[in-house]
């Protein structure tokens, strides 16, 4: 399964369990903040499932919630095209 | 008996190594760490190298503990270090190893161990010091860094709450290891006649508190500091 396919069903799983309902998502779905599913504490737990998931999938061990993802004028936890951007980004600087 | 894991910082010398020698000999799994090799040997312990202020060390650290065992049950954040000086003569490379190693130690290791501990809730235990609330001269920056782990013990504590951890912390009098070897005679005398209670601190002291903090019973107490001595 191609690297975006696989967080886009990470995402799809999470959110599933988090809102207890089937969500589907697509690139320019919205997650945190100006309509998104996700409120803060659900973000908290989406950062740290993340990690993991990047931790057991790509052998990489990194920390989302770094000072330069905080501080971007577009959040990348906002969509799901900022988010897989902003792993791909970690990963590949991993 | 309910076998736990233990994540105990610090434990080379001192109250950290005696924590992980009493909870190996209750059964327990310990993983401990400091900054160089223990000589501690048991078949339910395993030892890492690591300072507790460097980010990437913590992070693998509980990766480590992640993989091998899935979850720690308590987090005992006893790593620290002391310094006395007056604040005229302090360094600044003083006070910044002091904030690195007291403060910023606790903080990576609540932060990272939480994140396992999520799943199945579990109990962190801060070390304060009586140098706080007693507002000791010569103690200015080792004290702060310690008032500081008290409110981050409090407002972690609500934090994690929802995560059933809970997190409370311990403010020893002094217990004699090698962190109180440098001070004078004198001041410990000082110091132990504002106690309460004036005698030095011992290991069991300490253990019998976090042995309090971690009880089943104990479900309903977080964001606490326990002082010993009467201070």
């Amino acid at each position: 399964m191609e690297k975006n396919e696989k967080i886009i069903n990470f995402l799809e799983e999470f959110l599933t369990e988090e809102l207890d309902e089937t969500i589907k998502l697509s690139l320019d779905s919205k997650l945190f903040g100006g309509g998104g599913p996700l409120d803060s504490m659900a973000l908290v737990t989406l950062i740290v499932e993340l990690e993991e998931f990047l931790e057991d999938e790509y052998n990489v061990n990194i920390t989302l919630a770094d000072e330069k993802a905080m501080s971007r004028r577009t959040s990348p936890f906002s969509r799901v095209s900022y988010l897989i951007d902003y792993l791909n980004e970690k990963i590949n600087n991993e | 008996m309910n076998k736990k894991i233990y994540l105990i910082t610090g434990d080379r010398k001192g109250i950290g190594r005696s924590l992980s020698e009493y909870y190996l000999s209750k059964g327990h799994l310990v993983i401990g760490c400091s900054r160089s090799g223990s000589d501690l040997v048991h078949k339910n312990y395993d030892h890492k190298i690591c300072d507790v202020a460097d980010e990437n060390a913590v992070k693998y650290l509980v990766l480590f503990i992640r993989k091998k065992h899935k979850r720690i049950d308590v987090l005992i954040n006893n790593a620290g270090m002391a310094s006395m000086n007056h604040i005229l003569t302090t360094p600044v490379i003083t006070f910044q190893k002091l904030v690195d190693t007291n403060f910023k130690g606790t903080f990576l290791f609540i932060r990272e161990g939480s994140k396992i501990m999520r799943k199945n809730g579990g109990c962190i235990i801060n070390f304060s010091t009586v140098a706080s609330p007693l507002n000791l001269e010569g103690e200015a920056i080792y004290a702060s860094t310690k008032a500081a782990i008290e409110k981050l013990t409090k407002i972690s504590a609500h934090e994690l709450s929802s995560f059933n951890i809970r997190v409370n912390c311990i403010g020893p009098t002094p217990v004699l290891t090698d962190l109180i070897k440098a001070v004078p005679k004198n001041k410990i005398e000082k110091l132990l006649s504002s106690q309460a209670i004036k005698r030095l601190g011992r290991f069991d002291d300490v253990k019998n508190v976090i042995n309090f903090y971690c009880s089943e019973k104990s479900n309903f107490i977080t964001g606490q500091t326990i002082f010993l001595g009467g201070v």
